[in-house]
């Protein structure tokens, strides 16, 4: 239960809901997008989330979006068992099945949880390994730009500014992925750690969530991964010198026991999609 | 032939509970009530210097804001604990104030804008702190505490209650041991997670009666409570129990029916509503047990236990509610369902800063049986000898004495060689325990046995039948329909008495303690005892009625009749009979006079012979009769990283007499599954300030939909020859062993003695690679 | 305080009520409308026994603004009457307290209706949004496997 008030809009298209944000915000209101809304009831309902006005995005057309040609073009209010349902991207469709549970994927939105508060994002992982881009909404117009570029711990976005669509080439989709979802125990909740895993040109990227208080991707650690001078233990320590931060300590596992589990999932990571073999 | 008897007739509660028709307490709406949310404690142990509620009485819709009384003071068996904190909270998230508003949204925003201000007080985060010499005190006046006699709290200590067991001569029994374990375990409390949270709706009415619906085990122990710390007349106090959406102990305390009774005289008696949130039901409302233990056993190299030497510390948290009661069972169960002739324990219940704790499925046995089932499978190793041949060579056999020495008899005691030989059979025990079925992937069995008693003296039920002028029954019964079922048991038992179909019974599904019939609590796995004999007596009385009247009509002696089939008949010529429905409201003869009248059974119960626990020696009667039996668990292991999936779990119970048959499964393999849940991811996590981190069942780890293994469920039935139709309790049975059992598997795949719960894979890697101390 | 009327449609009926825009739909079927079946559980999303069905696919009716349910097709518990997936909760024993019995019941029917060739690894998938204390799993299992059969049968005949 939410114990302060808001008010709720629900724009039909971009421009509308642009417009709505500013206006709201010369009221002196704190509006909020709102996608599937999963996280503005839960964190609302202890006040780790407050605000007045939200936006419900899920009437603009450009939002509910799938498109298919030479890339895939998915609207950032589809619900996260929409994403299932197309069976069109593997990978993230893998990524997203271990979000939350079957039903809670019915409400819970693909831009949700790239936006999220939550620091898991795990949506986020396959989107970064296939240099996917994201369709940005603004006042200025519209601008496509590529995920790598916006996604620094968080999507950087401008106040006001709309997540709309993502899109992926569809060669990427194609590529030889590998993910993995660790739990505490049992099969349903938050991730310990989720890694996962892309082949390409011969070299395997990864991308971690719940290591950190983020999910990131980084450069030096698949340059050490993919380091064939190295034996696979020397390649996995010396890809562990590169973590962007903290490793979390918290009631899903220790910072040491999350390094443990990192270790023997880059093994498997390099086990199953190789370092050196060509990618066949 | 068995009319019911052994068979699964369709629950009673099935169609109102598969059609959203079954009402729970938060179930009841009107426009007039008025709802409560609490303000909580941020802190676990801190002086209140301030609560400031200015800001939260502007809210709109608010009536009243309640802070906690000094006194009274409340208490199954000690009274430690105020109603909401007034000076001091001792554990996070304890009751501080109340809000009572028109809308739950505005009794909320109410309560967070309570402003305290709080001096933190040092913190006692487990049982070992708390008794460290110059420890903090956390009931200075402990020594002037009104408390029933038998409970035995130690004054300037944070001991709330000891219950000591000295059995034999135990230097006698080291003397003649060959070989000698010895062993620390320990685990944090936990939480019951009924998926119903607590709720309760007081109102007092212009008469001044006060009336409670609440989630309860005890509407019978509300009313007294009430009575006792309100100052009000019994009589004027009703407790009504609907539905409860699962209780599993947790729902035998009072707490929130007290707050929302001064939440209701503070606005002149309106009915009010107090639903707990998911994270007050986890912590503010009182939880199970932790424990901290330390084990000695000694025995011959042949394998015959001769002495144990025990210590439970009882992690009872901030107060003690069911706290001593729990120490007590735990000293009297607390050498598992082994024979030792010297034994030396001491059980002691020690107040943390942790939410304070009450009764849970199993009431110690399961948390007790972790420690000692462990204890066997170490001194099996160091014996090198098969974990359960040292089982069969100790097991409790009648004509023994349990460590209060009760000398236990055919009826008294199931036969666990039984059930040990079933199991045996079940998990293919010949095949070996370990089985390798990959590189780093292994097949384990884990086993346990376990015995379960209640330790609860005084218990009674009693039922009453009233007859339908169709011949059909009403059943009334205290018993709280919490979801074992026995509501519909109870019908099953009067059917098989008065030889008719199930379906002309009726059972009340409802309390309501100003009409029904007293019944103890419902909890201890005592229901289908103690209300099974209160029925049987008044279906007996019943009888009798009937047959008086059809005396008259049968122109025979009562003696030559006997009552089945709806009818009451002559022994000898059946044809000779008068229908039950002609004359269940007495009988009009031809000529137009009457005699008779609603017929209406009455029956009750007490337990009998049960003592009290002698201080010195812990000698006495604890329970009327001891379920046995035999459990194991079948994992599959990574040994890489110490995962692990459960594949099988089997429960060989010495059940008495199986009642019903797919309720008697129902309870078993629900209680397993609890079982090996606690055992393998439940547990508060507290911070060094002993505060809760993230109590919300997203990161508790309860078991869903597959998480489940394969159950295999067998029953054995030695009578207990006061049981109905010779049953014992069986609804804590399936649980008790499971930890244990889970744990000794897991020992042995990861080949490290696993001493702590919960067995998570990171808690086996930290016993593997020997960072036990974070 | 603030409310505004909307309309839902529940049961295949048509509700005008006065609801502030941050209550959930959960609150509102419950507290508003008498319909109690859907139960609160967490509030979080986590237990799934406030699972309602919103135009075909069960929904956590805790996760969802009453505000949000305008022009979509609701069921609750109540408008359910005497499906298999009931029926074979009743016959496999697959609740005891009954508290998380409607969510359950909920969460099958649309499964049953949206693939009644479901998988062993569907039905989990599935099942794993609800949380039951009191059963071990297995009779909602067996009920779940049971109703699926009778649904494929009907739909092979």
């Amino acid at each position: 239960m939410i114990s302060y008030d808001f008010d709720y809009h629900k724009p039909t298209a971009i421009q509308e809901a642009l417009e709505l944000f500013q206006a709201l915000k010369k009221q002196g209101k704190k509006p909020v997008y709102f996608s599937g809304g999963t996280e503005i009831i839960t964190l609302g309902r202890v006040n780790e989330l407050v605000t007045d006005a939200v936006i419900d995005i899920k009437a603009i057309p450009e939002c509910n979006t799938y498109k298919q040609d030479n890339r895939l073009i998915l609207g950032a209010a589809l619900t996260l068992t929409n994403v299932l349902d197309l069976q069109s991207f593997p990978f993230l469709e893998k990524a997203v099945a271990e979000i939350a549970d079957n039903t809670a994927r019915n409400k819970i939105t693909l831009g949700g949880n790239i936006c999220a508060n939550i620091i898991y994002r795990e949506a986020v992982l396959p989107l970064l390994l296939t240099d996917s881009r994201i369709l940005l909404a603004s006042l200025d117009g519209l601008t496509e730009k590529p995920i790598s570029e916006l996604f620094h711990q968080e999507l950087q976005l401008k106040d006001g500014e709309l997540l709309v669509q993502v899109m992926t080439d569809l060669e990427a989709i194609q590529l030889p992925f590998y993910i993995v979802k660790k739990r505490r125990q049992w099969g349903v909740g938050y991730p310990l750690i989720t890694v996962a895993a892309l082949r390409k040109q011969n070299k395997v990227h990864v991308a971690i969530s719940g290591l950190c208080s983020f999910p990131f991707r980084n450069k030096q650690m698949e340059d050490s991964l993919n380091n064939e001078q190295l034996s696979i233990d020397e390649r996995i320590e010396a890809a562990l010198k590169h973590i962007p931060a903290t490793v979390l300590d918290d009631v899903h596992g220790s910072d040491a026991y999350r390094i443990f589990v990192l270790k023997n999932t880059l093994r498997d990571i390099l086990r199953v999609l190789g370092g050196a073999e060509n990618d066949g | 032939m068995n009319w019911s008897i052994g068979k699964s007739p369709t629950r009673k509660d099935s169609l109102e509970k598969v059609t959203g028709a079954a009402k729970y307490t938060a179930d009841f709406i009107g426009a007039q009530m008025l709802h409560v949310k609490l303000a909580v404690s941020s802190h676990a142990h801190a002086k209140l210097k301030k609560i400031d509620t200015a800001k939260a009485k502007q809210v709109p819709g608010v009536h009243a804001i309640i802070l906690g009384p000094a006194s009274p003071l409340t208490g199954d068996e000690v009274k430690d604990r105020p109603i909401m904190a007034s000076d001091t909270v001792r554990y996070y998230g304890e009751p501080i104030a109340a809000v009572v508003a028109d809308h739950p949204f505005q009794a909320k925003k109410a309560a967070e804008l309570i402003e305290v201000t709080y001096e933190p007080l040092p913190v006692i985060n487990s049982p070992k702190e708390a008794l460290q010499p110059g420890a903090t005190l956390l009931h200075k006046d402990l020594a002037t505490y009104e408390k029933i006699p038998h409970v035995y709290p130690e004054a300037n200590t944070n001991i709330a209650n000891r219950t000591k067991i000295r059995k034999g001569n135990i230097s006698q029994g080291w003397d003649e041991s060959d070989i000698t374990i010895e062993e620390n375990f320990s685990f944090s409390p936990s939480d019951h997670t009924a998926m119903e949270t607590r709720c309760t709706i007081v109102e007092i009415k212009p008469d001044g009666v006060v009336h409670i619906t609440s989630s309860t085990q005890a509407p019978y122990k509300i009313k007294k409570q009430f009575a006792e710390i309100f100052g009000l007349e019994e009589g004027k106090v009703v407790v009504h129990a609907p539905f409860v959406g699962g209780g599993y102990g947790g729902k035998v305390a009072t707490q929130l029916e007290f707050i929302a009774y001064l939440a209701s005289v503070a606005v002149g008696g309106k009915p009010v509503k107090l639903l707990y949130t998911r994270e007050e039901d986890m912590v503010s409302a009182p939880v199970r047990i932790g424990l901290d233990a330390s084990i000695k056993l000694g025995a011959t190299k042949e394998g015959k236990l001769t002495a144990a030497e025990i210590t439970y510390l009882i992690d009872s948290g901030a107060y003690s509610d069911k706290g001593s009661m729990l120490t007590k069972a735990a000293a009297a169960t607390c050498t598992g369902p082994y024979n030792i002739e010297n034994v030396s324990c001491d059980a002691l219940c020690v107040y943390t800063n942790h939410p304070y704790v009450t009764a849970y499925r199993g009431f110690s046995h399961s948390e007790i049986l972790f420690v000692f089932e462990r204890a066997m499978d170490i001194l099996a190793k160091k014996l090198k000898m098969d974990p359960l041949v040292l089982r069969e060579k100790n097991v409790f056999l009648p004509g023994m004495t349990t460590p209060t020495q009760t000398v236990l008899n055919h009826s008294t005691v199931g036969n666990l060689p039984n059930c040990i030989d079933k199991l045996k059979d079940l998990m293919n025990w010949d095949e070996g325990m370990v089985v390798r079925v990959a590189d780093n992937k292994l097949r384990v069995k884990g086993i346990s046995c376990s015995w379960k008693t209640s330790t609860i003296s005084g218990a009674s039920s009693g039922v009453v039948l009233l007859f339908n002028p169709d011949g059909s029954v009403n059943v009334l019964s205290g018993i709280v329909e919490i979801g074992m079922g026995t509501k519909t048991i109870l019908a099953q038992l009067l059917a098989e008495r008065l030889k008719m179909d199930i379906n002309k019974i009726h059972v009340q599904m409802e309390v309501d303690t100003k009409v029904i019939p007293e019944h103890y609590k419902t909890a201890a796995s005592r229901g289908t005892l103690l209300a099974g004999r209160a029925l049987l007596k008044a279906a007996d009385d019943a009888v009798s009625q009937l047959k008086h009247i059809a005396s008259h009509v049968l122109t025979c002696s009562p003696d030559d009749l006997e009552v089945g089939y709806e009818k009451v008949y002559v022994r000898d010529e059946p044809e000779t009979f008068v229908q039950v429905k002609d004359i269940c409201y007495g009988y009009e003869f031809p000529n137009g006079n009457s005699i008779g009248g609603q017929v209406i059974g009455r029956g009750n119960y007490t337990l009998r012979h049960l003592t009290n626990l002698d201080y010195e020696t812990g000698a006495g009667k604890s329970g009327p009769e001891w379920t046995v039996g035999a459990q194991g668990v079948e994992i599959e292991f990574d040994t890489t990283d110490y995962t692990y999936k459960l594949l099988n779990a089997y429960s060989v119970i010495d059940i008495g007499k199986v009642l019903h048959y797919k309720a008697a499964m129902g309870q078993v393999m629900g209680a397993m599954s609890m079982g090996l849940n606690h055992a393998s991811a439940e547990t508060f996590q507290f911070t060094q300030d002993a505060i809760i981190s993230s109590p919300r069942l997203r990161t508790y780890g309860t078991f869903r939909y597959g998480d489940h293994p394969q159950y295999h469920v067998h029953f054995f039935e030695t009578p207990h020859l006061d049981g109905p139709y010779g049953a014992r309790g069986v609804g804590e049975n399936g649980l008790i062993g499971m930890p244990a059992a889970l744990a000794n598997s897991l020992s042995i795949a990861a080949g490290v003695e696993l001493t702590k719960l919960p067995l998570t894979p990171e808690s086996i890697w930290r016993a593997k690679e020997g960072d036990e101390e974070k | 305080m603030d409310e505004n009327a909307i309309t839902l449609s529940i049961n295949g009926r048509d509700t005008t009520c006065f609801v502030r825009n941050a209550a959930t739909l959960l609150y509102i079927l419950r507290e508003k409308l008498g319909l109690t079946g859907a139960k609160p559980g967490c509030l979080n999303g986590d237990c799934g026994a406030c699972t309602i069905d919103v135009d075909g696919e069960p929904m956590k009716s805790c996760l969802m603004l009453a505000v949000e349910g305008e022009g979509k097709k609701i069921t609750t518990i109540e408008g359910m009457k005497q499906t298999t997936i009931q029926s074979q909760f009743i016959e496999k024993f697959a609740f005891q307290c009954g508290y998380c019995t409607p969510g359950f019941i909920m969460n099958c029917h649309a499964l049953i209706q949206k693939h009644p060739d479901a998988t062993d690894d569907m039905i989990k998938n599935w099942m794993e949004s609800n949380i039951c204390r009191c059963t071990g799993y297995k009779e909602i299992e067996d009920a779940v496997k049971t109703a699926l059969r009778q649904a494929n049968q009907n739909t092979d005949g």
